[in-house]
Order: structure tokens, then sequence, then C-alpha cells
């Protein structure tokens, strides 16, 4: 499974959006979509286990979860990938 | 602003089947990274005199709904702010209070902000939160 899909199992799980995960473009803005500030840790925690690591302290912004393209920025940027 | 000052007004509802969802599927590290210990512990508690003591999700979820209306009080911009620096105490008395640390502690000095009270509520499925943020108009500012 690649990154982005692994995002989008992660997103159709934890974000509950209001909309499917199959409309969202890599720059829609998911809290534009419906997630919650709460939604948003459980995004955090879900793609913690999915990647096996811990996002650093500067990673917990509300930027780094704010659409696709930036949580794969943020990924990858931790992994090393 | 008044002559006195202004306020800041924040409100926030959670669902408190969410928080339980999180705390059944993440655990420690749900609590550990939203929660202060002092708020994992004054949500703890027995339904019965006797019975163990158990997490009262509906309490935790009043406390993030609390901590996510200091974060519209104190209006962090493009930022967010480690949940733990904002912290729901619940004095000897039985009523709670907002205690703010680090950079949340830093954004209401810089915001002016002198004071912050918070009400706290939950039904069945709802918890919810209102934090009013007290700031008093300074001398520079008169005239």
């Amino acid at each position: 499974m690649t990154v982005d899909e692994t995002i989008r199992l992660v997103l159709a799980e934890h974000a509950r959006l209001a909309v499917p995960v199959e409309s969202l473009t890599d720059d829609t803005d998911l809290f534009g979509a419906g997630m919650t500030s709460h939604a948003s840790v459980n995004v955090m925690l879900a793609l913690e286990d999915a990647f096996d690591f811990e996002f650093p302290e500067k990673m917990l912004t509300k930027s780094t979860f704010e659409s696709v393209a930036a949580i794969r920025a943020g990924v990858l940027e931790t992994t090393g990938g | 602003m008044s002559p006195r000052g202004s306020l800041r007004v924040g409100l926030d509802l959670v669902s408190i089947d969410d928080v339980a969802d999180s705390v059944q599927r993440f655990g420690d590290r749900y609590l550990t990274r939203i929660y202060t210990p002092h708020e994992i512990e004054t949500c703890r508690m027995s339904v019965e005199v006797g019975a163990p003591e158990e997490l009262a999700v509906d309490s935790l979820a009043a406390r993030f709904a609390a901590k996510e209306a200091v974060m519209k009080v104190l209006r962090p911009v493009g930022m967010q702010l480690d949940w733990r620096t904002i912290e729901v105490h619940r004095t000897a008395g039985g009523w709670c209070e907002i205690r703010l640390s680090g950079r949340a502690a830093e954004l209401a000095v810089q915001a002016g902000i002198d004071e912050l009270s918070v009400s706290l509520t939950h039904e069945a499925a709802v918890a919810g939160a209102v934090v009013v943020g007290w700031c008093a108009a300074r001398e520079w500012r008169a005239g």
C-alpha cells in the first residue's frame, strides 16, 4: 500500500469527514470538509500506528493535518521517506 | 473595548461517543497526549460505592471541549497548542478553573488576558464548555 493510500484509509476511518474520501484532492481543506479538532487527534494517532513513528512536537500544528498533501509531507519528513 | 476592558468568549461541543471511541481505540496514548495527569485523575470515579474506579468519558469530553474553547479565546495563528498546556483544574470546592502553561500561557499574556472562567456541561450524547476571557484595559491604552 502506498503512503497516499494509507493516509486516505486513515482519513476514511478516523477523520469523520462530511464528504467521501474519494472526493478529496491533495489540497482539499480537511477541516473545511468536516474534520473536527478531536477527529484530527485520532487521525494523528492512527497515522502514527500505520507508519510506526511519532510526530515530533514541532509538527503538531493544525497545518500538518489540513490536507492530504500536508499530511504526506509531514509523514515523509518524519520517516525520512 | 470598553474603558474597563474587553471580553473574549469560546464555546465548543464534543461528542461523548467520539471520546469513548478514542479511549477504546488508542488507550493511554490518547489520554496522555491530550490530558494532564490531574485531568485523568479527576475523571476517574466509581459509579457505585465500593465499585472499581472507571474513566468517566463524559467528563473527559467536557474537558476536551474546554480546551478547544480556550483555543478560541487565545486565537493562536498558524499553530496548534499542546493540548496539555491547557488544563481544566478541579478545585477542592468541586468547581473547575483553567490553568495555562507553556505557549498557551504566553499567548494569554500577549493577548492581555488576565482571567479565564469556564463552565462545563454534558448530556446524553454531547459535552460542552464555554470559556470567557477578561482582558483588562491597560494604562497605556487610556486616553
